[in-house]
This record gives structure tokens, C-alpha cells and sequence, in this order.
């Protein structure tokens, strides 16, 4: 049993220097590498990166690419839906002399309103009705429904009143729509009675004025007036406009810079003071340590959302200006701590931990000790709260802005995007869905990313 | 394996028990809120905010004074036509130098007690003593001494008001106010009685039991924030003239989409202040909409203070020029009920004989793109500069306000080549702004204090504090010295057409629209009264119709 | 033990000190005017309500008497309320914000634990599938739309069941509470799926399962007994930081819901510049978190003595 090994004194004498102390028969992986590997091996987190990628390149390089206007307002084409083009009549816009007739006088009940017809062609720009005059009635109330009224009380939208007394007509060009209307007319007496009412059917066309066609550049703009009556085919949005007709793709895409920049750099910048600061603490350590810790505990203290909207109205934004560094600073001033606190603790760790120890009995300086040993150890961890810090930070902004202390208008932001929806949700949900949907496709790659840099680095997210 | 599955199935029974016994529990749930019951006489309503002050002497804010409109009454109140009527005072007089009230034997605090004369000289003159901060005390100042007691220069009981005996009030009046009867039908000028008054000391007024009530109704329950009960007031000299047994007001919000679907969900009877992008689905409800124009005109206002090149004419003149009222009222807001405004005057405001707007029409600009290019060059000659420098345009963060100011930019950019910086903030610092002076033009509004076109007219008066562009015109001064001094109503009405004309001249404003309020009402509910000065909406004369198959 | 309760207490009162002097300055520097109105004030009666507020008097001062009238716990009056405490409006309002916030706290875990249970008991099948997917749609789409959707959801009940069953909006009974409190829950429960389900993987294939299986004891005793007690505790050491999201998190769910909680007011009370609500507020919300960590952190110093030996130790 007993095999006694022999040394020679050959078998202590120092390595010739460049001999090969021990040789590896597979390439040498850095941590980084390693990590790397195993992250793509995770189908989701290289997805998810894809996308992240994907999400940079339409909000930062597209516009490069091509020309998006986020600015420029279509007004004949307000809320529009998705869509891959329109055709629209070219009409004058001409303001109308209107029809009067001899006022009756009449007492006694009031007569139905007969005659009520239409003037000229219906169109978006403008309905215009005529009816027969009531003997007695000092005026008439105009109503538009989207359904075949049911009786008096559902007559549906108001649209206004007769200004004089003579007039038997009524102009509407409030948000036309392509659609079908049921038009109400009813005389009212000076007593205050109201007459039986009179209904029209009419579904108007879509049609863009003289003046905005040349504007647009749709017509020539010599003699614009020979187009009148042709169609046009208007600037295609296809993914339809918001409520003063701008290319919803287009504030998107620029949502998307103020989103993305405010959800990526924020993290990045209060991660790298968290870093500074953290690493400080802990490498310092003792009263120091607890001092700054005690800080930045007090900082934590803080309540977030609170004091988010509080730095935004201290901060005063002014005219121009779109907010976006207010935000920034006041999420970098509030969130540092939780990164410094992290990377405090795994600093602590690390000190104790015997390749450091070794690295210090082996006189390594302390410049070594921080970028050699401290920093590569702590970069994993940070690496994954950066990468989780991100989605807050992004909802942190969608949030504030949704509630209207976020980003200054017409500064977009997808949140700011979500805030100008969310009132037409019913009738044009498109204007929410579209920037929510960004939202929450940022938010979980992001967090689908951080799942897989976890597992890959295999960091344990303990401060 | 086998018992996995079992496993599985029992967690799956457990999560469905689970989810069955949380339905049930809803299902017990007893209903809430209903809109309207004709048998117990009572409606729901929600209002937008907890009413910040119901205390009279101080009381400034829409919503208290809705409230305050239904639970107090002063010396003369509105009829539900909007006309002046007795209130707590029978008769009265109203003279050059003073007025006088005869109080009503029998008009009673809710607590049974005879309201007297000096009930309201004591309220009136806490409105004007300094400590107690009464942002409305200059509408007092009218009265003899009620501006030197303010400014704490005089004790106040040597204010110009007198209780000759309980039930004769004498007022003296400082100068002629032709509208001094109006007033007492506002808030500031409610009676409080003195004994009460200070048994409740710093608690007055905050809660429903630290109230005397001389209205219709009394508060029964106020949980702040939550919800307000008003019941009728047995000791209301008029109670038999008001139907409406009970106003609850369970809902308190901000949110038009909430109050909206309150209203659908038949929780309230009247769903105020609405938006426009609601009513697609009020429409395919077939519910009954209705629009009332609450008072308030907004427009564009200039600063004419030094330094400002919205102090050059020809400037606001290419302004002026370009802007089109008609798109922005139409298709950018879109608010059914708004009008587009050509002049600082409401279009309800009566005139001599008709209303104001058939005898005196207001200018419309015309539009032309080209003419304000040409007032634009001009006034680059005149600056002396190549272009134009950026022009802040300053709006609160309103969605009207926000709409507005986007539109602006992109249109003064396209067709006058203007560059805009859009100044957005909340309402306060919108104020603290203008009143600063830092803007060249800004989204801004104005609603009425009392029922009398001077109201309007006397906004651009070099030294009226609201004048916060600070448009001096000596012209426009003159004017209104006629128009407050004179008694002649042609006189004033001519006086104030001059004001109107000149603020087109020098385009002072650019009018915006007036703005109308959308509401829902339910079909049965009757004589709701929607008003532009004072309390709004006002349900002291409604009625509900019997449900339909009843016998009346 | 006792030594590190008085650590931890002086601690938090000088937290509260620097969180109450950082919205003091915090509201000093915000540009406009508290008083303003859309009717300008003649300077007399401006002074007249500045003295009323004391803010005529130099900063310092008013930061002195803002020091001291909040050791006497008193936060002044509100600006904009002229007659309420706003000692008043926290007393009001702050028992609805929580009661919300317990109500989702209790919707969030009740649903986290059971969910997550089910998914490590369905690994890798589809109801594993199918509630992680609902997981990750619960992180990644903001709480407004949430909150939208609910109410659409309680509209689209009440049409199904003919009968107004669920409120749209308000405050007061069980059934005002449930859906705002689901909604406010939501991204709280799904962290606890998350955290169940690894918890629970984690725990199944620990050595005293195996050999509880081994030893013939039932499948359901050794679910309830021991994956599901288990697994439950780390997932209840995370509740004590989920109650501060909860509480302060509410803002939008009141603000959809109009329920008349301390969020939605401060929201107002910003938009308004008024001064002493927002400052209460702030003061306050800050004081209930350091007290909810210092409590939570004493209680787990009982719990679990490695945590008390090494907070004294530090």
C-alpha cells in the first residue's frame, strides 16, 4: 500500500522561465466569453436582444434613413386609423352665404320642420342644410346622430342654434367623418316650445380644401381652382395620425429617442455613480463606510414617485425646453443608491474572499486590486440591475408623462403618447395601443435580457 | 404518478372553490349609487373636485360654490330662468348712493332661528377684515370704508352697512353699482350668524355639522373627498316650491371617462364636463346629450411689455391674419358646444334689446396667408432685425390648453415661418408666469364675477391687476370710464362696441372660442339649471318625471 | 436586541429629519405662485393671505416654523382646502390609500402563492405555460392600461350580468374595493409567481422531499406539508418592501378609479402648488415607510436570529 514518492532536489529548483507550467487542450474562455456562450444558448435572451436591438435601430436609425415628420399637422386627416392611403375630394372652401327667409310671425303650436335638405355635396369639410322656415320659431337647433333618432331626447350631438332670426340654415364642420349621419333640425318658439323635428340621412366624402391641397403639395399651385372636384390621393399614415393629424409612426419613432434615452441612460448613469459610490464605501470601509452608507440609506428613504414629481415642478421647464434632463436627473439623483448599496455589499464580500487576500499578501497594489480583482467580480452583477433598471426606468417616464408631469408637450414620449390616447381610447384606440404596445415590448425584452444575464453570469442578486 | 395527477386535480378544485366563493361574495354585494328614484325624490350626481372651501366669507372656487348655491340663500337669489328674485330679502331698493333691504319674517336658519339684518353685517364685514384673507373681498368695495377696512386702515365696523332693526338692512354705497343687486346673490355676500359663527371657532364651515344653512337644502353627510349628502331644509321658507327631496353626490372625480361611465352605469343623473372623444359611445347609447356655454372665452393675449416684440402691431397683425378660429374650434378641439369666438364677449350676453352680438356684430378677420406675410415684413423692418426671434407661447397643461398651443406652433411656423417655443405648466405657474411678464403670447382665458358686460369689457383697463400683458391704451381707459359710470344702457352698450372694436384695431387679443360644457343628462330629469355666473349646475328647481307607465 | 432597536429608531427619526427638510427645500424651489389665481389679487389682500400662511416671513424662518410645528405633529393649514387640517386630509385619506394597498397586498399574495404553485406543480406543461406567459404580460404593460381595462372590464360585467353588480368608480363598500385592488396588485403578484414557482422548483428537490417520498408519505401531505411551507417563506420575506410600492404605487388606480385615497390628492395638491399638502404628504408617506422598515426589520430580528446577530454585529 505504502508507495513512497522520492524527491530529488532537481524536483525543487524553479521553472525555467517561458516553460510551459501547464498546458490547456481547449482554448482558454474568459469570464466574459463563457458568459456569452451561455447567453446564447438562451433562445429567449438572444430573442430579446434582437428586438432591443430592433427597438434602437426604428427610433435612432430610421429616422436617419428616411424623413418621418413628427411634427407637421394634417388637419383633414385628424385620428385617423391605420391605414395604406386615402383618396379625397378637392373642394372649395368658400364660406357659405346661407338661406334666409321671411320671419312669421305665429302663435300657437309650432309647425314640423318640412323641406330639410341638403346644399351642394356633402363632405368633410362641410355638411350644409337648408329646410323649409317655421311660422313662429325664433329659431332652430341643429342635432347629428350616428343612428335613425328614436324620439326627441335622442336626437344625439347638439351642434348649434340659428344665429338670426331669418336664417333657415346651418353649416356643420365639426370632425366630419366618412361616415353615415342622421341630421335633426327643430324650431323652438319664443315660449320656449320646441316643434316636431325633421331627420336627413347623409354620408359625406372625404374631401381636403383648395388651400390645404396646395399646402400639401397634392395640387399645383397654379390654378389650384381647376383641381376642384378631382381626387387626390393624400399622404399615406400607415399607422394612422393622432388627434391633430400627425404621423403616428412618426411620433412614435420619436417617442421612442425620448423613451429609450431617458430609460437607458438614466440607469447607465446613476449604475456608473452607484458604482463610484459603492465601491468607495466598501473598499474603504469603516466610518467612512458607514457614513456614506447612512447617506445614501437617507437618499433610499426617500418616497420615488413623490419626489419625482416634486423635482419635476422644482425644476421649472422652460419654454422650448422638453424635460427630458429634469427627468434624468431627478431619476439619477433618486436611484443611485440601490446600485451603491449592491455593490457595496458585493465588494465587502470580495474582500474577504482569498484570491483577493492572496493578490494583497502578494503585494498587489491597490489599483490592481480594483481593476483587476474588484471591478471584473462586480461588473456581472451590475451588468444585470442595470439591465432590470431599465423597464423601471421606462415606466418610471411613461408614468409621469401619463399623468402630465412627465416629458414638456409637444415633446413626444411613448408615455406622453399614452397620455394624449388614453382620452380617445373609445372611438381611436389605435392612439393608445400603439405606444402602450411599445411599451410593453421594450419592458420585457429588457426584463427578458436581464433573466438571461442572470442564469449566464450566474450573479446573485443579493446587495 | 397517478397521485400527481391527483394532486393536481385538488389544486385545480381548490383555485376553482376559490375563484366561486369570490364571485359569490360580489353577488351579495348590495347595489350602490342610483342615478334617480322618482319615489324617494332623490338624484346622484358627481362633481370633479372635494369642495375646497364652503366657508361664504372666503369661499372662491366653482365647485364650493355649486354646493354653496343649494344649501344658502342671500338677500336675492335666481329664478330658474336665470332672472333676480327675493331671496331672504322681500323687498329692496336700490339707489345711487346706498340700497335697501327689507328681510323676509319667517326666512330661517336651519337651526330654526329668524335670519336678521345683522347676520349679514357681521358676514360682511368678516369678509373684509385682513385676518381673514378673503380673496373676494373687493367685490365689497362698492360699500362705503370696505377698502380702507381691508387694507386695515379702519376698524370694520365702520363699514358702510347698517341693521336698522332685525329686519331692515342699509346699505351705502361708495359710488353708483348698477349691478350692486347681483351681487348679493353671490357667495361672498351670504349671511352668517354670528353666535354660530363663533361657537365653531377655526372649524367653521369644515364639516357638514360645523354649517348653519339659509338654503334649500342642508348638508347631512360630507365625507371630504368621498361624497356629499344634501337633504331638503325643513326650515326653508320656500320648501314647498322645491320638489327634489335629496341631491347625493357619491362621486368625487377628475376623470370625464369616469363620470362618464358613472353615468352609464346609471349611477348618476347627470355626468358634467364631459369630452368630446366620449361622445362616439354616447351616441350609439343613444343617450341625451346636451351643451351649455359656461361663460369662460379663451383667447390668444399679448405682452406689450418692453423688451417684447409682441409689442410691434404689425406683428400681431400677420398673427392675426393667419390664425384660423374656425379649424382649431372644429377639427383640432373638436368639443361640440364651443364656438369659435371673434370678439371678448360672450354670444349670450344681452344687448339694449336683443342680444349683444345681432346689435353690435364683432369683425371676423380675414384670413390671408399672404397679407400676414406682408404685416410680418413690416414688422421686421421695424425691429430691425432679419428674422424674427423665437416667440414663447405660453398655455397651460389643460388638453384645450396643450391642443391649442401645438396647433399655434405649427401653423405660425408654416405659414409665417415663425419659430414658437411652446411654454407648457401647470395652471398656477401659467399665472405666476403671465403675471411676471415672462411670455410673448399665451393661451388664457376669462369667466364672468358677476352678471354685467363690464365684467368682460374692463379685463384690458391699463391698471386692472388681470391685465397681465399690460396693454395700456388711453383710448380704451376712457372707454370704460363710460361704460361704468354712465346709467344710460345705449350709452354703455355703445361704449362697450368701442372696446371691442379697438381690441380688434390693435389686435390686443386674437379670440380663440367660447367654451361650452357637454353633459349628459337622463331623459326624466327636468329643470336642472346650467348657469355662467355663480353656482353651476343648480338643482334647486328639478323635477323627475314619473317613470314611464306610472300614473301621475 | 435593545441596543439595536435604539440604533435602528434614531436612525429613522433622523431619516424622517432628511426627508422633511428635502421637500422643504425641495417645494421652495418650485417656480409660481401657491396663491395664485385666475382672478388677480390687489396686493392688500395678497398680504393679508400671505400673513395667513406666513409667508411673508424670510425662508429660514419658515423653515423653523415648519421644523417645529412638525414635532408637534401638526402640518398646517392647506392651501387650497382654506378650512382643513391637512393633519385632517392624511387622517381621511391615508386609510383608504392603505386599505387599497392591503387589499392588493392580499389579492397579490394570495394569487402569487397559488399561481406559483401551480406552475412548479405543472412544470414545463401548458398551465405552466399559459401563467408565466400572463406573468410576463403583467410586468411589461404599464399599470394605466391596467387600470383602463378594468373599467371597461366592470362596464362589460355589469352589460353581461344585467345588473350594475361592480361599481364603475368610487369608494365605500367591498365591491368598490376589488377591482382597483387587482388592478394595484397585479404587478405585485406576478413578482411573487415568479418567485413562488423558484421557490418551489428549488424546494422539490431538496433531500427531505426525496426522502418523504421515499419514506411512502402521501403526495398531497408532502405538498402541503412540506414544498408549500417551505417554498412560502422567502416569498414572505419580500413583502414587507412590496407594501411600500403598494401604498405609495396607488396614484394612478385612484386617480382611474376616483377613489379618494392620499396618492390622488397629492397629485392634486402638486398640480395646485399647495404648499403644506404636498409637504405633509411627502413628510408623512416618507415617516410611514422608515417606520414599515424599521418595524419589518425588528420583526425579522425575532424571526431569525442570524439577522439580529449580524445587524448588531454591524
Amino acid at each position: 500500500m505504502n508507495n513512497p514518492v522520492t524527491f530529488s532536489s532537481t524536483d525543487f529548483e524553479p521553472l525555467q522561465r517561458g516553460d510551459q507550467a501547464d498546458v490547456l487542450v481547449r482554448p482558454s474562455l474568459s469570464y466574459w466569453q463563457d458568459a456569452w456562450r451561455r447567453l446564447k444558448r438562451n433562445r429567449r435572451a438572444i430573442c430579446s436582444l434582437y428586438l432591443i436591438v430592433g427597438l434602437l435601430v426604428f427610433s435612432f436609425v430610421l429616422p436617419l434613413v428616411a424623413d418621418f415628420d413628427p411634427v407637421s399637422q394634417d388637419l383633414t386627416q385628424i385620428s385617423q386609423g391605420p391605414s395604406l392611403g386615402r383618396k379625397s375630394l378637392v373642394v372649395n372652401t368658400t364660406p357659405w352665404q346661407g338661406i334666409y327667409a321671411d320671419h312669421a310671425a305665429h302663435t300657437g303650436p309650432l309647425s314640423p320642420v318640412t323641406g330639410l335638405q341638403l346644399y351642394g355635396e356633402a363632405h368633410t369639410e362641410s355638411v350644409r342644410l337648408a329646410w323649409q322656415p317655421v311660422p313662429g320659431a325664433v329659431g332652430y337647433r341643429v342635432f347629428r346622430h350616428l343612428l335613425r333618432p328614436s324620439g326627441p331626447t335622442d336626437l344625439g350631438l347638439p351642434l348649434g342654434e340659428t344665429e338670426q332670426l331669418n336664417q333657415v340654415f346651418f353649416e356643420d364642420r365639426l370632425k366630419l367623418e366618412p361616415s353615415k349621419y342622421y341630421y335633426s333640425v327643430q324650431a323652438y318658439s319664443a315660449g320656449g316650445d320646441v316643434s316636431d323635428y325633421a331627420t336627413l340621412r347623409v354620408t359625406p366624402r372625404h374631401a381636403i380644401g383648395v388651400g390645404s391641397a396646395v399646402q400639401r403639395g397634392l395640387i399645383s399651385s397654379q390654378n389650384p381652382e381647376t383641381f376642384v372636384g378631382e381626387e387626390v390621393e393624400l399622404k399615406r399614415h400607415l399607422l394612422g395620425t393622432d388627434y391633430l393629424g400627425r404621423d403616428m409612426l412618426a411620433r412614435l419613432i420619436y417617442g421612442g429617442q425620448t423613451s429609450l434615452y431617458i430609460g437607458i441612460v438614466a440607469p447607465l448613469l446613476f449604475v456608473i455613480i452607484g458604482v463610484i459610490y459603492g465601491g468607495l464605501a466598501g473598499y474603504l470601509g469603516g466610518r467612512v463606510d458607514e457614513v456614506m452608507m447612512r447617506f445614501a440609506d437617507f437618499v433610499i428613504a426617500l418616497p420615488f414617485l413623490l419626489f419625482m414629481i416634486l423635482f419635476r415642478v422644482a425644476m421649472g421647464i422652460g419654454p422650448g425646453e422638453s424635460g427630458i434632463t429634469p427627468m434624468l436627473i431627478a431619476l439619477v439623483v433618486l436611484s443611485w443608491p440601490a446600485t451603491a448599496r449592491l455593490v457595496r455589499g458585493q465588494v465587502l464580500q470580495l474582500r474577504e474572499q482569498p484570491f483577493v487576500e492572496a493578490a494583497q499578501l502578494m503585494g498587489g497594489s491597490s489599483h490592481y486590486l480594483i481593476w483587476r480583482h474588484m471591478l471584473p467580480n462586480v461588473m456581472g452583477v451590475v451588468l444585470v440591475s442595470l439591465t432590470f433598471s431599465i423597464p423601471t426606468a421606462i415606466f418610471t417616464e411613461a408614468f409621469l408623462s401619463f399623468i402630465g408631469m412627465g416629458v414638456a408637450p409637444p415633446t413626444p414620449s411613448w408615455g406622453a403618447n399614452c397620455n394624449e390616447g388614453v382620452k380617445s381610447f373609445l372611438s381611436h384606440p389605435h392612439e393608445l395601443l400603439f405606444p402602450a404596445l411599445l411599451i410593453s415590448i421594450t419592458v420585457l425584452a429588457f426584463n427578458l435580457l436581464g433573466d438571461g444575464l442572470r442564469d449566464a453570469l450566474d450573479a446573485k442578486m443579493k446587495g | 404518478m397517478t397521485t400527481m395527477i391527483t394532486t393536481q386535480h385538488r389544486l385545480t378544485l381548490v383555485a376553482l372553490a376559490a375563484l366561486i366563493l369570490t364571485s359569490l361574495t360580489l353577488l351579495s354585494v348590495p347595489a350602490h349609487a342610483i342615478g334617480l328614484d322618482y319615489e324617494s325624490r332623490s338624484i346622484s350626481h358627481a362633481i370633479r373636485q372635494e369642495p375646497p372651501d364652503l366657508n361664504t366669507t372666503t369661499s372662491t372656487d366653482t365647485t364650493s360654490s355649486m354646493v354653496l348655491d343649494h344649501v344658502m340663500e342671500g338677500l336675492l337669489a335666481y329664478d330658474r330662468d336665470n332672472n333676480l328674485i327675493g331671496g331672504v330679502a322681500e323687498r329692496w331698493e336700490l339707489r345711487d348712493d346706498g340700497a335697501t333691504f327689507w328681510i323676509r319674517k319667517g326666512a330661517k336658519w336651519s337651526d330654526g332661528s329668524q335670519i336678521t339684518a345683522h347676520d349679514f353685517v357681521f358676514a360682511w364685514r368678516k369678509v373684509l377684515e385682513p385676518a381673514n384673507a378673503s380673496e373676494y373681498a373687493f367685490i365689497l368695495f362698492p360699500i362705503l370704508n370696505a377698502q380702507a377696512i381691508n387694507e386695515g386702515k379702519m376698524p370694520s365696523h365702520q363699514l358702510g352697512v347698517r341693521a336698522v332693526d332685525d329686519y331692515t338692512l342699509e346699505v351705502t354705497l361708495f359710488q353708483p353699482c348698477p349691478y350692486f343687486l347681483g351681487l348679493t346673490a353671490f357667495s361672498v355676500l351670504f349671511p352668517v350668524k354670528e353666535s354660530f359663527y363663533q361657537s365653531r371657532g377655526e372649524r367653521f364651515a369644515a364639516d357638514a355639522e360645523d354649517m348653519l344653512y339659509s338654503g334649500p337644502y342642508i348638508i347631512t353627510e360630507w365625507v371630504h373627498g368621498a361624497s356629499i349628502k344634501m337633504e331638503k331644509n325643513p326650515h326653508y321658507w320656500r320648501k314647498d316650491e322645491i320638489w327634489l327631496e335629496r341631491i347625493d353626490i357619491p362621486y368625487i372625480t377628475e376623470d370625464a371617462n369616469a363620470r362618464m361611465n358613472l353615468y352609464r352605469d346609471n349611477n348618476i343623473a347627470l355626468a358634467d364636463e364631459l369630452v368630446a372623444e366620449s361622445l362616439q359611445g354616447a351616441l350609439q347609447e343613444r343617450m341625451q346629450i346636451k351643451t351649455f356655454l359656461d361663460g369662460a372665452v379663451f383667447f390668444i393675449e399679448f405682452n406689450f411689455r418692453d423688451q417684447h416684440v409682441t409689442r410691434n402691431h404689425n406683428l400681431r397683425k400677420a398673427i392675426q391674419s393667419v390664425f384660423n378660429t374656425d379649424d382649431l374650434v372644429y377639427k383640432v378641439l373638436g368639443n361640440p358646444g364651443s364656438y369659435p369666438a371673434y370678439s371678448l364677449y360672450p354670444r349670450w350676453i344681452k344687448g339694449v334689446n336683443d342680444l349683444y352680438k345681432r346689435e353690435y356684430p364683432p369683425i371676423k378677420p380675414q384670413l390671408n396667408a399672404e397679407r400676414g406675410r406682408q404685416y410680418l415684413e413690416a414688422a421686421r423692418k421695424e425691429l430691425g432685425v432679419d428674422r424674427i426671434p423665437p416667440l414663447t407661447l405660453l398655455a397651460d397643461d389643460s388638453p384645450n390648453g396643450q391642443k391649442t398651443a401645438e396647433y399655434l406652433q405649427t401653423l405660425l411656423k408654416q405659414n409665417l415661418d415663425l419659430d414658437i417655443r411652446v411654454d407648457v405648466q401647470i395652471f398656477k405657474q401659467r399665472l405666476a408666469k403671465m403675471t411676471a411678464g415672462q411670455f410673448d403670447m399665451v393661451v388664457s382665458g376669462w369667466g364672468p364675477d358677476y352678471d354685467d358686460l363690464l365684467t368682460y369689457g374692463d379685463l384690458f383697463l391699463s391698471h386692472n391687476l388681470n391685465n397681465r400683458g399690460r396693454y395700456k391704451s388711453d383710448e380704451y381707459d376712457r372707454w370704460v370710464g363710460v361704460a361704468q359710470s354712465s346709467l344710460d344702457t345705449r350709452e354703455r352698450m355703445d361704449a362697450f362696441n368701442e372696446l371691442q372694436k379697438i381690441m380688434f384695431r390693435d389686435v390686443v387679443i386674437v379670440p380663440l372660442y367660447e367654451r361650452g360644457k357637454i353633459f349628459v343628462q337622463h331623459p326624466r330629469l327636468k329643470g336642472v339649471v346650467r348657469r355662467a355666473v355663480g353656482g353651476d349646475p343648480n338643482f334647486n328647481f328639478a323635477t323627475i318625471e314619473p317613470p314611464a307607465g306610472t300614473a301621475r | 436586541m435593545i441596543e439595536f432597536i435604539l440604533k435602528r429608531l434614531l436612525s429613522g427619526v433622523i431619516t424622517i429629519w432628511f426627508i422633511a427638510t428635502a421637500t422643504f427645500v425641495g417645494m421652495h424651489m418650485v417656480p409660481g405662485d401657491p396663491l395664485a389665481n385666475a382672478k388677480a389679487m390687489k396686493p392688500e389682500i395678497r398680504r393679508n393671505i400671505e400673513a395667513r400662511y406666513g409667508l411673508d416671513k424670510p425662508v429660514w424662518h419658515q423653515y423653523g416654523i415648519f421644523m417645529g410645528n412638525m414635532l408637534k405633529g401638526d402640518f398646517g393649514i392647506s392651501f387650497t382646502q382654506k378650512n382643513r387640517h391637512v393633519n385632517d386630509i392624511i387622517r381621511e385619506h391615508f386609510p383608504v390609500s392603505a386599505l387599497l394597498g392591503v387589499m392588493a397586498l392580499v389579492i397579490a399574495t394570495a394569487g402569487g402563492i397559488v399561481w406559483g404553485a401551480l406552475t412548479a406543480v405543472y412544470r414545463d406543461r401548458w398551465p405552466d405555460g399559459v401563467i408565466m406567459f400572463l406573468v410576463v404580460i403583467a410586468v411589461s404593460v404599464p399599470s394605466f392600461v391596467f387600470a383602463m381595462l378594468g373599467q371597461l372590464g366592470i362596464l362589460a360585467f355589469n352589460d353581461l350580468v344585467g345588473a350594475s353588480l361592480l361599481p364603475v368608480a368610487g369608494w365605500g363598500t367591498f365591491s368598490h374595493m376589488l377591482v382597483p385592488a387587482l388592478v394595484l396588485g397585479l404587478g405585485t403578484m406576478a413578482y411573487l409567481t415568479r418567485l413562488m414557482r423558484s421557490s418551489m422548483l428549488e424546494v422539490t428537490s431538496a433531500d427531505y422531499i426525496r426522502t418523504a417520498r421515499a419514506k411512502g408519505v402521501s403526495p398531497l401531505r408532502i405538498f402541503f406539508k412540506h414544498q408549500l411551507r417551505n417554498a412560502i417563506l422567502p416569498v414572505i420575506t419580500v413583502l414587507g418592501p412590496s407594501i411600500a410600492a403598494i401604498t405609495t404605487g396607488g396614484f394612478v388606480v385612484e386617480l382611474v378609479f376616483a377613489i379618494p385615497g392620499l396618492g390622488r390628492y397629492f397629485v392634486q395638491a402638486v398640480q395646485q402648488l399647495d404648499y403644506t399638502v404636498i409637504m405633509g404628504t411627502t413628510v408623512f408617506y416618507g415617516a410611514f415607510l422608515v417606520v414599515m422598515v424599521l418595524v419589518v426589520d425588528i420583526l425579522y430580528g425575532f424571526i431569525d436570529p442570524r439577522i439580529r446577530v449580524a445587524k448588531s454585529a454591524a
